[in-house]
C-alpha cells in the first residue's frame, strides 16, 4: 500500500472520528433530559415533531441547534473582543483533539491490510489526553476574564481553580495504572487488561478508580462539582455573557468532554472493547456462531419492539387527537417486518461459515459496539449523578479535593506498586 | 515523518476549523437587534456597580501555587510508574518503591506542613 | 521534507511569539502568547523523537505555570494605568547590550563553516522507559534532592500567600 492511500485513510479517519463524537452530542442531550424527566418525575422532551415524528423527544435536540445557529450573539461594553471570540474555539478544540489517542477497538487485519480504529498511535498515550486537556483551563479563564461581568470573572476564578486541584487527583490517580501496566499506551493498557472481568483495573485498581471517577466529574464541571457555572450564585458563571453559538460552543464542549471521559474510563478500568470472558482468538475462532447468536438477538428485539409499539398504537388510539397518534405504527410496522425478515432469514443465512475476511470484519464490529455501549454506560452513569445528587459548597468542594483525594492517591500510589510486586512474582 | 504525525495535524487543523466555522459563523448566520440594554454586563437586571475586573482574593493564587509544585512531583511519578514493572522484573522492586517512598515522604512533610498552616483550608 | 517545513513552522512561531509576548502592553495578552511560544516549542521537542519532553512541556508550562501567571493577572485589577507604555530606564544601554548579544550569535553562526552533524539517535532515544532507568538508578541523587526544591517551594507559597501564619 503506497503513502498516499495511507494519507487519505489518515484523513477519513480523523473526519468519521471528529463527526462521531460530535454526533453523538445531540443524543446526550436528549439522554440528559429523559434522564432527568425519569429520576426527578417531571416532563422530559416530549413536544417538538415533525409531521407528528417525534423520536421520543430527540426532536428537541435538532430545535436547540436549530435555535442556537440563528440567535444573535452577544457581548458587552466591557467586553474584550479577541479572546471573548477566542475562547469558546479553545474549549471545542481540547474537546475535539483528545480523541487522538483513544482506541476503539483492536486493528482490523485482513490478510496484509491493517486498520486501526486510532488517529494516531502515541507512545505517550495516555498522558497526551491529560496534558491537553489541562489546556481547557484557558476557555474558562478567558472567557470569563474577557467577557467583562462579574459573575463570569468569578465563574472562571471558582472554575478554573476547581479544574486544577482535582487535575491533580487525576494525574495521581492514573500513576496506578501505569504502575500496572507498565506503559503509556492506551492499546497496551487494555490489552494487559484481556477479557477477564477480574483482570480489569476496576478490580484490582478500585480505589485509583473511584478518585478518577470523582475527578473527571470536576473536571467537566458537572454536578455535583457545577460551581463554575452553580446557577444558585453566579447565574451561569464564566459564559453569563456569551450567547448563540458562541455559547454552544460550550455546550458542545462539554458534552464532548463527557463523550471523551466515559471513553477513558472504559479504557483504563473495564477493558475497554473486550467483551467479558470472551477473548479475540475465542471469538474469531466461533465467528459464524456468533452471527448467527447476534442474529436472534436481533430478530426477537424487532419482534418484541414492534409488538409493544404497536401494542402502544392501539391502546392509545386518539390520545393526541392528530398526526402523533400514528407515530408509534410508523416505527412499530417496519420494525415488526425487520423482525420477521430476520426470522425467515435465519433459516437461509443460519448454516453459512464466514470467510475469514467476514470474522474478522465481525469481530471488529462487535467490539466496536462493545467499546461504544460501556461508553455510553458511563455517560448515563454521569447523568445519573447528576440529577441525583445536590451540589457541592466551594469549600467542602476544595476539601475534598485536597485533604481527601491527594492523600488518598498518594496512598493508592503505594498499594498499586505492592500489587504490582505481586503479581509479577 | 511517521503517519501519526500526519493524523495529529489533520485533527488539529480540523478542530481549529469546527470551532472557526461556530465561533465566527455564528455572526453571519443569528440576526441581531440592537438594544442599548444589551451591552449591560449581566447582574441579574441592576445596573452594574463598580468595575467589572475588580480585585479577587488571594486564596486563588495560593491554591495555583501549590497546584504547580504538586504537577511537577506527579510529573516525576510517571516514568517512574512507567518502569517500575521491568524493575521488579529484575528484582529491584524494593529497592524502587523505598526510592519513591523517600521522594515522597520529602513532600508528604511538605503536604503535612500545609495542612498545618491551613494553607488547603477554603476559609480563613 | 514535511519534517523541515513544520520545523520551520515552529521555529517561526516561537521566535515571532517571544517576539510578542515582550512587545504588548496588555500583560494578559503578554502570558497568552507566551502559552504559544512554549506550545510551539513542545512541537519542536515532538519533532526531535522527544515526545515525553513535550508532553510534559505541555503538562507543567502551559497547563501549569501559566494558568499561575494568567491567575495573578485576572487577580489584581489591569487598570488603565497600568497599561500605558513603560519608560525603561536605561534604554540606550539595554539596546545596545541586546543588539551585541545578537550580533555575537549571529556572527558565530556565519563564521562557522557548517553544524556538526547530529550524532545519530538509537530507537531507544527520548522513550519513557530509558528516561525512567536513568532518572532512578544513575540519577538517583538529583532525583531525590528535587523533592528538597519542591519542599521548599510549598514553604515558600504558605508564607506568601497566607495572611497569618
Amino acid at each position: 500500500m503506497d503513502f498516499g492511500t495511507d494519507i487519505l485513510i489518515a484523513l477519513g479517519k480523523v473526519v468519521l472520528i471528529v463527526v462521531m463524537v460530535l454526533n453523538l452530542i445531540p443524543l446526550l442531550i436528549w439522554m440528559e433530559r429523559k434522564g432527568a424527566a425519569y429520576i426527578q418525575d417531571r416532563r422530559g422532551p416530549n413536544r417538538c415533531h415533525i409531521l407528528g415524528i417525534r423520536l421520543g423527544g430527540i426532536i428537541h435536540s435538532l430545535a436547540d441547534a436549530v435555535k442556537l445557529v440563528t440567535k444573535g450573539s452577544t457581548s458587552t461594553s466591557a467586553t474584550f473582543h479577541p479572546l471573548f471570540v477566542i475562547a469558546p474555539m479553545i474549549s471545542l478544540f481540547v474537546a475535539c483533539v483528545t480523541v487522538a489517542v483513544i482506541p476503539f477497538t483492536e486493528p482490523l487485519v485482513i490478510g496484509d491490510f491493517t486498520f486501526q480504529f486510532q488517529i494516531a498511535d502515541l507512545s505517550a498515550g495516555l498522558l497526551y489526553v491529560i496534558a491537553l486537556s489541562s489546556l481547557s483551563v484557558y476557555a474558562i479563564l478567558l472567557a470569563g476574564w474577557s467577557s467583562g461581568g462579574k459573575f463570569s470573572l468569578l465563574g472562571a476564578l471558582r472554575g478554573s481553580s476547581q479544574m486544577i486541584s482535582y487535575e491533580l487527583a487525576m494525574g495521581l490517580a492514573i500513576v496506578a495504572i501505569f504502575l500496572v501496566s507498565g506503559s503509556f499506551r492506551l492499546n497496551d493498557i487494555v490489552a494487559e487488561q484481556g477479557a477477564i472481568p477480574w483482570h480489569w483495573n476496576a478490580v484490582r485498581l478500585p480505589l485509583s478508580f473511584i478518585l478518577l471517577f470523582t475527578a473527571m466529574f470536576a473536571e467537566t464541571n458537572r454536578l455535583p462539582f457545577d460551581l463554575p457555572e452553580g446557577e444558585s450564585e453566579l447565574s451561569a458563571g464564566y459564559h453569563t455573557e456569551y450567547s448563540a453559538m458562541r455559547f454552544g460552543a460550550f455546550f458542545m464542549a462539554e458534552y464532548a468532554h463527557l463523550v471523551v471521559g466515559s471513553l477513558i474510563v472504559t479504557l483504563l478500568f473495564f477493558g475497554g472493547w473486550h467483551i467479558p470472558f470472551l477473548s479475540s482468538a475465542t471469538l474469531h475462532a466461533h465467528a459464524s456462531d456468533v452471527l448467527r447468536i447476534l442474529w436472534i438477538i436481533g430478530g426477537i428485539k424487532a419482534l418484541l419492539l414492534g409488538a409493544f409499539l404497536v401494542r402502544h398504537f392501539v391502546r392509545r388510539k386518539g390520545y393526541w387527537g392528530d398526526l402523533r397518534d400514528y407515530e408509534f405504527l410508523v416505527f412499530g410496522v417496519p420494525l415488526l417486518l425487520v423482525g420477521l425478515a430476520l426470522a425467515v432469514g435465519f433459516f437461509v443465512v443460519g448454516p453459512v461459515v464466514l470467510p475469514e475476511w467476514a470474522s474478522r470484519l465481525l469481530v471488529f464490529l462487535l467490539q466496536l459496539g462493545v467499546m461504544l455501549a460501556k461508553t455510553l454506560f458511563f455517560v448515563w452513569v454521569f447523568i445519573w449523578v447528576r440529577w441525583t445528587l445536590p451540589r457541592f459548597r466551594y469549600d467542602q468542594l476544595m476539601r475534598l479535593g485536597w485533604k481527601v483525594m491527594i492523600p488518598l492517591g498518594l496512598v493508592n500510589i503505594f498499594i498499586a506498586g505492592m500489587m504490582t510486586m505481586y503479581l509479577e512474582r | 515523518m511517521n503517519l501519526n504525525g500526519i493524523s495529529l495535524l489533520f485533527l488539529f487543523a480540523l478542530a481549529v476549523i469546527v470551532g472557526l466555522v461556530m465561533v465566527v459563523g455564528t455572526s453571519f448566520l443569528g440576526k441581531w437587534r440592537g438594544n442599548k440594554a444589551r451591552f449591560i454586563p449581566y447582574e441579574c437586571g441592576l445596573d452594574p456597580v463598580g468595575s467589572p475586573r475588580s480585585r479577587m482574593p488571594l486564596k486563588f493564587f495560593l491554591v495555583a501555587v501549590i497546584f504547580i509544585i504538586f504537577d511537577i512531583e506527579v510529573v516525576f511519578l510517571y516514568p517512574w510508574a512507567v518502569v517500575f514493572r521491568d524493575f521488579v522484573a529484575d528484582g529491584k522492586g524494593v529497592l524502587m518503591l523505598v526510592e519513591m517512598a523517600v521522594f515522597l515522604g520529602i513532600l508528604a512533610l511538605g503536604f503535612g506542613y500545609l495542612w498545618v498552616r491551613g494553607a488547603l483550608e477554603w476559609e480563613e | 521534507m514535511l519534517e523541515t517545513i513544520l520545523f520551520y513552522l515552529f521555529a517561526a512561531t516561537s521566535v515571532t511569539t517571544a517576539l510578542l509576548v515582550i512587545s504588548r502592553v496588555n500583560p494578559l495578552m503578554s502570558a497568552l502568547w507566551l502559552v504559544v511560544c512554549l506550545a510551539s516549542s513542545a512541537g519542536l521537542f515532538a519533532l526531535l523523537s522527544a515526545p515525553f519532553l513535550a508532553i510534559i512541556q505541555i503538562l507543567v508550562y502551559a497547563g501549569a505555570v501559566m494558568v499561575l501567571f494568567l491567575f495573578v493577572i485576572m487577580l489584581i485589577d489591569i487598570s488603565k494605568e497600568a497599561l500605558k507604555p513603560r519608560v525603561v530606564r536605561f534604554a540606550k544601554v539595554v539596546a545596545v547590550s541586546i543588539t551585541g548579544y545578537f550580533t555575537v550569535i549571529v556572527c558565530i553562526v556565519l563564521w562557522r563553516p557548517s553544524f556538526l552533524p547530529a550524532p545519530l539517535a538509537d530507537a531507544a532515544y527520548g522513550d519513557v522507559k530509558v528516561l525512567g532507568k536513568m532518572l532512578l538508578t544513575d540519577y538517583a541523587v538529583p532525583f531525590e534532592l528535587a523533592s528538597l526544591l519542591l519542599l521548599a517551594a510549598m514553604i515558600g507559597a504558605v508564607v506568601m500567600g497566607k495572611k497569618k501564619l
